[in-house]
């Protein structure tokens, strides 16, 4: 270690079910680089400080989605998040709010997994379709219709910026409304009015009040509101449907 | 056993921990000044429905420097509302394209900002030219 070695405080939530009643904050005096991101000030601890502390990762470079924690109250990826910019205060690192926790910075995700379920995220198709058929085509025009809500690697950022998540686990969130949406407005997939009775059921977008911290936090500008926020348009649209055409809209 | 033991966070006071909330907070209360102005509109349009001397003492009304000083707040509450409702309007509409290209959020919260201003002016002006 050399000479001007800065230490960081990092304050974690700990929380152990077999041993705590409720978590607690614990400091740890860290040294950290300027390269050093908040993951790696928490792989130090584990590292060096404290074997007992939980928490997930993967590619450390913002792509794989395990490594979400509350950092100073803001839903991040922790290996995109540097030290040095909150040094010399001190850093609190949280599991990710409104999840409930499993273990330290680890949560329980079942909810989430299910309702990724829930989606049906893979493309139903119009008719069936034979190889001698060839590939799908899209213009540049449709594959821009779904492009950026493609590009979530749920890492459940967005779940963490939803109060009305937090107030109720039961909503199906911004994240899988996204990519419910982005398989809603393929222009390969015939399972919109599947997909569409979730979106108007009790679980569905009307959940949502517009806060759109979600958007503020993603980490891939997949936008999850807006993908919310149309489907509350596409919900109201197919309401009206039924009365109109005797086989449209959802049942 | 499992000793597993999933631990829920409370929600109490979720909107005072994230200045994005708070903001929300206010977005969300401004609106009861839209709502309180509404009833005083009606109210007046009751007056009104009971004739002129009704209707004039109700104007008296107004001239209180309590209801003077609530119109200055309402109208305070109502463009931080109009501001903040434009902004988040990008995200609860289906993309708009304009010559091939995406319309920048920007572009959507300015001209839905400057419909309010042009629609409030105008109001205003016609409700000026009729009173004088
Ligand atoms: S929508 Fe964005 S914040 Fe939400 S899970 Fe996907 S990538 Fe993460
Ligand atoms: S470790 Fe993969 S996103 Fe951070």
């Amino acid at each position: 270690m050399s000479e001007n070695q800065r230490i960081i405080e990092i304050e974690v939530l700990r929380y152990h079910p077999e041993k705590d009643k409720a978590p607690y904050q614990q400091v740890f005096q860290v040294p950290f680089t300027d390269d050093m991101s908040v993951l790696q000030g928490v792989q130090y601890i584990k590292d060096y400080l404290d074997g007992s502390l939980s928490f997930r990762w993967s590619c450390r470079m913002a792509i794989c989605g395990s490594c979400g924690m509350m950092i100073n109250g803001e839903p991040s990826l922790s290996c995109e998040t540097f030290l040095r910019d909150y040094y010399p205060a001190r850093v609190r690192v949280e599991a990710l709010a409104h999840f409930p926790i499993e273990r330290d910075l680890v949560i329980n995700m079942e909810g989430f997994i299910e309702k990724l379920e829930s989606i049906q995220p893979y493309i139903i198709p119009k008719e069936p379709r034979t190889l001698a058929q060839g590939e799908y085509l899209q213009t540049p025009a449709q594959l821009g219709a779904y492009e950026q809500f493609s590009s979530c690697i749920n890492c459940m950022l967005c779940y963490a910026a939803c109060p009305q998540f937090g107030l109720n686990s039961e909503f199906v969130g911004p994240a899988a409304m996204a990519l419910l949406h982005r398989y809603n407005v393929d222009s390969r997939d015939g399972g919109k009015a599947e997909r569409m009775e979730l979106v108007n059921s009790e679980e569905g977008v009307f959940n949502c009040t517009a806060v759109g911290y979600c958007s503020e936090v993603c980490p891939k500008h997949v936008d999850p509101a807006n993908a919310v926020n149309q489907n509350k348009t596409n919900s109201a649209a197919d309401y009206f449907m039924r009365f109109l055409t005797p086989k449209g809209g959802a049942k | 056993m499992s000793k597993r033991r999933p631990y829920v966070r409370p929600m109490a006071g979720w909107w005072r921990k994230n200045p994005f909330f708070v903001e929300y907070m206010i977005h969300e209360g401004t609106a009861l000044f839209v709502a309180a102005y509404a009833l005083i509109l009606l109210t007046g349009l009751v007056y009104l429905a009971h004739g002129e001397a009704a209707w004039n003492v109700w104007l008296e009304g107004l001239k209180n420097p309590w209801y003077i000083a609530f119109h200055w707040l309402a109208l305070a509450a109502m463009c931080y509302h109009t501001y903040t409702w434009f902004k988040i309007m990008p995200r609860t509409m289906p993309p708009v394209i304009v010559g091939g290209k995406r319309l920048p959020d920007f572009a959507i919260t300015g001209s839905g900002l400057a419909v309010a201003v042009t629609a409030s002016l105008a109001m205003f002006g016609l409700v000026w030219g009729m009173a004088r």
